[in-house]
């Protein structure tokens, strides 16, 4: 029986991205959904009642939310290929961990970075980059944050590379000259497919921040 | 029948409900382990250096190896030892698992907290949206003894704060959230939990929270 995969999301959400990617790692054939996020389908609203966001999965029938939930449970049923977690449960919390911290505490003052204007803005740049920093540190020698091979922690954060120019144009900053460790690792995650074909191109994601920027006020 | 520990030692602080959690599920895995309890506003150099990213309890020391965050830890436990296992095999039940725990720690129990913690102005809505999320955790739990099923699980642990904290904590701010009437099925849930003899054993005594929790409530009025 063949499987039957939908996803539901945006084309422009990293989050969706990473399930994007888990998926094509695995290479699992699946349809996708496009969602519009101001006027959501029953669909969505159906499979996720409780938080009403992208991206979902559904496997079968099964539904699943939450990103990360969703490359969990890629890399446990499609365990025979191209694995995402390590084995050893130290480096497993390990990834999980920074996944997280990625979720709680980098993304938002990202999204307010881009979001905002003057002393909002300011507190935003300045945590954010303090969270990129700390995160960026942990690539040390490594190729890939997960580790020498590709994995979970990589798949959760290249997806948000393709933002980041976003927040640094309307940040007034540049991550390449502090970070070049950083740009090498998403040069690496670029030369595999399933991250070339998923992140689109950091153009149209640059229009829609100034088209949103705009129907917020702040241009 | 003591599992073997290596050396584990818990950083924590014992009103804590995430701290409280990795407790649970150590002793429900058999785990030895060494505790030491926390001042927050005397943070020991063990937790700043084995947490310098969050600086928060709990955190777990596995063989030096630390772990912080309670729902990373609880995954750690349930992968090293193998006994009572939080999480189920199946990829697609193990997901819903995360999906709940994940959901109890972002909206319910903050909601919970926002509500018992609420000053008069910002009641009303705190308390709607409190048991708006009570009201989806009542049809989660149905009619299953644990939300883990037959056996406690990841869920349940991870649900503590509502099945033990909440009824001490509404009973000093005098707020009706999870009543009998208005959530059976949880109260239910609650009562199989904190009856269950290793949860009983592990969970901070009722006069105790009480006392540390009414003091607080009484220094904030």
């Amino acid at each position: 029986m063949a499987d039957e995969v939908v996803l539901l999301s945006s084309w422009f959400s990293p989050f969706g991205m990473r399930v994007q990617i888990a998926l094509a790692e695995k290479g699992i054939n699946y349809e996708f959904k496009e969602e519009d996020l101001r006027n959501k389908s029953p669909l969505l609203l159906q499979t996720n009642p409780i938080h009403k966001k992208v991206p979902v999965l559904i496997h079968n029938g099964k539904i699943i939310c939450e990103s990360l939930i969703a490359v969990e449970y890629i890399d446990e049923v499609w365990s025979d290929k191209s694995p995402l977690l390590p084995s050893d449960p130290y480096q497993r919390a390990y990834a999980r961990f920074w996944a997280d911290f990625i979720d709680a505490k980098m993304y938002q003052p990202g999204r307010k970075t881009w979001t905002t204007k003057g002393d909002e803005q300011e507190a935003s740049k300045k945590e954010f980059l303090e969270c990129f920093k700390l995160f960026e540190k942990q690539l040390g020698d490594k190729p890939y944050f997960n580790g020498d091979n590709f994995g979970f922690l990589d798949v959760a954060f290249i997806p948000l590379h393709c933002w980041f120019q976003v927040i640094e144009t309307f940040g007034e900053f540049k991550l390449e000259e502090e970070f070049p460790k950083y740009f090498d690792w998403v040069k690496r995650c670029l030369q595999r497919e399933s991250v070339s074909n998923t992140l689109p191109d950091q153009k149209k994601i640059y229009a829609l921040a100034c088209l949103r920027r705009k129907q917020f006020g702040l241009d | 029948m003591a599992a073997d520990a290596g050396q584990v030692k818990l950083l924590g602080k014992w009103p804590s409900p995430f701290s409280n959690r990795v407790v649970l599920a150590l002793k429900l895995k058999g785990v030895q382990y060494n505790y030491f309890e926390e001042d927050l506003s005397n943070k020991s150099e063990e937790l700043l250096k084995s947490n310098p990213v969050h600086k928060k309890v709990p955190v777990l020391i596995h063989n030096g190896k630390p772990i912080a965050e309670s729902l990373v830890i609880l995954e750690y436990i349930d992968e090293t030892w193998k006994s009572n296992p939080l999480l189920p095999d199946d990829p697609y039940q193990r997901a819903s698992a995360r999906f709940w725990a994940r959901y109890l720690d972002e909206k319910c129990l903050p909601a919970l907290w926002d509500a018992i913690w609420s000053d008069e102005n910002g009641r009303a809505k705190a308390v709607e949206e409190a048991i708006a999320n009570l009201k989806i955790l009542e049809n989660e739990i149905k009619d299953k003894r644990f939300f883990g099923g037959e056996s406690i699980g990841l869920v349940d642990i991870a649900a503590s704060f509502v099945g033990y904290w909440v009824g001490i904590l509404q009973e000093i701010q005098g707020l009706e959230l999870l009543t009998v009437e208005k959530f059976p099925k949880l109260v239910k849930w609650s009562e199989e939990f904190t009856s269950h003899p290793v949860i009983k054993e592990g969970l901070p005594p009722r006069d105790e929270l009480f006392a540390f929790f009414n003091a607080r409530a009484t220094a904030s009025k």
